[in-house]
């Protein structure tokens, strides 16, 4: 199964590229809001999923990417890729912000707390002049590369697709090392983490600003993407929806946030047919789901081995058995 | 020499004292226990010293320095490593996962590191690796190596949390109840891994028991508290004839 996994992973890459030649304009659309979704939700699992701090207000950094931008951009006639860093740099303190008064809420406060600092966020958006008020920001000129300026929908599919594979290697690495280990360490248990020499509170605050700067990614393009950006992007809802298709795949585990990214975007589409019936079918799959597969639909492993597979492989056993 | 200097120590809650006037110290190289009766303030004695706990006044110094109001995970990087006396371990993760967290606070990668795979990452990934693999073995668990800590029998635990704690490469190892929960032969095996800590790794260890067997077959000096007081402090043979402790464990004797 191992010997598969890069070349599989290699094809569904290539698959992904060729993809866009073949579908109508409606479905790729679609497909590159799964992207979002997929570079939304990493960013997520990274809170949630490895360090196990429950986040109700992620949408407040896609709106802090989406904003940075869009006024660099408007206002100041910034190039869209020098305005990158200067949202990573926003959301990481943003992070930081929401992160600081969370340290030492558990659970349920720690929930109310973002959620309140999505609201926050959401409501300065809605009142401040310099973010266009409620009705947002319009007119976002088209990024550039070179004399190439990007704006057809397929320009932007490519985009967020390398953005996503970005993103999932991001995760991916991060995962497999000291600071990721750390991150789950503190999500199975505080106080051991912080007595094997983990200081909880700079590692808690590093993964706020960590999936808080993989959020902003997404916002950045986002906002050139669609080229106008309102509060209305932004608000609980999408919070909502961005920690359902984390926790339907399988919290901390990257292709089961992929898999719940695609579900949570797909399906409501594919239930388009049943017009009024669409929410609530898919809420009750969504429920059975949870009844069903609690896990999610494809469970970190943390690679351990089945304790079957042990029993079997100890010597004294296989000896009486050879017996 | 002493490691540990333990001087004038108290613990407060409230109107309740936890500890009261408790100093004591640890030699360099030493195999020592700190005993009592059940709720003497014996764990609490602990926390302090690892940082769990803020005491109200006193001092705690290890090798000259100061530990109070220090974060457990800077006494853990000074050289201080601790198992519970209720195993909290990593209970979903991997036997190996487990003991790589004590070579956080020894390694330094930061996300750059990480992000870019660079090659100091590589190394110290490698390094992390081996220093765990060595500890597994130490502790002689290295058939779960793969397995889930919580799928582990549950001496197993036990030595798993003592990997862990090497895995700190410690100067001085406390031990919370090491042997509650094991049957004879996992006792015997205790003692002789807790001898070869100190043995080939040179790590002094300090240790709370109930298990008086135990006790008096490795440790060097011991100190008895009840109600939060040091009632007596010696060798084995001094302290287990001390009237004091055997009053403060059996009661006293009522003149009728």
């Amino acid at each position: 199964m191992k010997k598969y996994k890069k070349p599989s992973l290699f094809l569904l890459v290539i698959c992904m590229f060729i993809l866009p030649f073949l579908l109508n304009s409606y479905w790729l659309d679609v497909l590159t809001l799964v992207l979002f979704y997929v570079v939304l939700t990493q960013g997520l699992n990274i809170v949630v999923g490895y360090t196990g701090l429950l986040d109700l207000g992620y949408a407040a950094f896609f709106a802090v990417g989406a904003y940075t931008t869009a006024i660099l951009m408007t206002t100041f006639h910034w190039s869209f890729w020098l305005t990158l860093p200067v949202a990573f740099l926003f959301a990481a303190i943003a992070g930081v912000i929401i992160g600081t008064p969370t340290l030492r809420l558990r659970s349920d406060y720690l929930a109310i707390v973002t959620l309140g600092f999505g609201e926050i966020v959401k409501i300065l958006a809605t009142n401040l002049e310099i973010t266009g008020s409620a009705s947002g920001i319009y007119g976002i000129p088209r990024p550039a590369i070179g004399s190439y300026i990007m704006a057809s929908q397929k320009d932007f599919y490519f985009l967020i697709l390398i953005v996503a594979i970005i993103s999932i290697i991001a995760v991916y690495r991060l995962g497999h090392s000291r600071i990721g280990r750390a991150w789950v360490y503190i999500r199975e248990d505080e106080d051991a983490a912080e007595a094997m020499g983990i200081n909880r509170i700079k590692l808690k605050l590093l993964s706020y600003a960590t999936g808080a700067v993989i959020g902003s990614f997404a916002g950045s393009i986002f906002a050139v993407k669609m080229s106008a950006i309102a509060p209305l992007s932004f608000s609980f809802l999408q919070s909502v929806m961005i920690l359902l298709a984390v926790v339907l795949g399988g919290l901390g585990s990257i292709p089961g946030v992929v898999i719940g990214a695609a579900l949570v975007i797909i399906l409501p589409e594919l239930l388009r047919g049943v017009e009024d019936w669409r929410y609530l079918i898919f809420g009750v799959s969504l429920v059975i789901m949870m009844i069903f597969r609690p896990q999610g639909i494809w469970p970190t492993k943390n690679n351990t081995e089945d304790v079957d597979d042990i029993e079997t492989e100890d010597p004294n056993q296989s000896i009486s058995i050879s017996k | 020499m002493s490691l540990l200097t333990v001087n004038q120590l108290k613990l407060q809650f409230g109107g309740l004292i936890a500890v009261n006037d408790l100093s004591f110290t640890v030699e360099k190289n030493s195999i020592s226990s700190i005993i009592g009766p059940n709720g003497a303030g014996k764990t609490s004695v602990f926390n302090m010293i690892t940082g769990f706990y803020r005491p109200t006044s006193g001092a705690i110094e290890l090798d000259g320095i100061s530990l109070v109001n220090r974060k457990p995970s800077q006494i853990t990087t000074l050289g201080m490593a601790r198992t519970f006396q209720n195993l909290r371990l990593f209970p979903n993760l991997t036997v190996l996962d487990n003991v790589k967290s004590g070579m956080h606070c020894r390694t330094k990668q930061t996300v750059w590191g990480a992000l870019l795979r660079t090659k100091s990452q590589r190394e110290e990934e490698r390094l992390i690796e081996e220093v765990a693999l060595e500890c597994i073995d130490f502790v002689g668990i290295r058939k779960y190596t793969k397995r889930a800590a919580k799928n582990l029998p549950y001496g197993a635990q036990r030595y798993l949390e003592i990997a862990r704690a090497l895995a700190t490469r410690p100067k001085l190892l406390l031990l919370d109840e090491p042997a509650a929960g094991l049957n004879y032969e996992e006792k015997q095996y205790l003692i002789q891994l807790i001898r070869r800590i100190r043995d080939e790794y040179n790590i002094t260890v300090l240790m709370i028991e109930h298990d008086m067997g135990l006790i008096k077959q490795i440790s060097e000096q011991i100190t008895v508290i009840d109600y939060g007081c040091k009632i007596a402090e010696g060798s084995p043979e001094e302290v287990l004839n001390n009237e004091k402790v055997i009053e403060a464990y059996l009661g006293k004797e009522d003149v009728i």
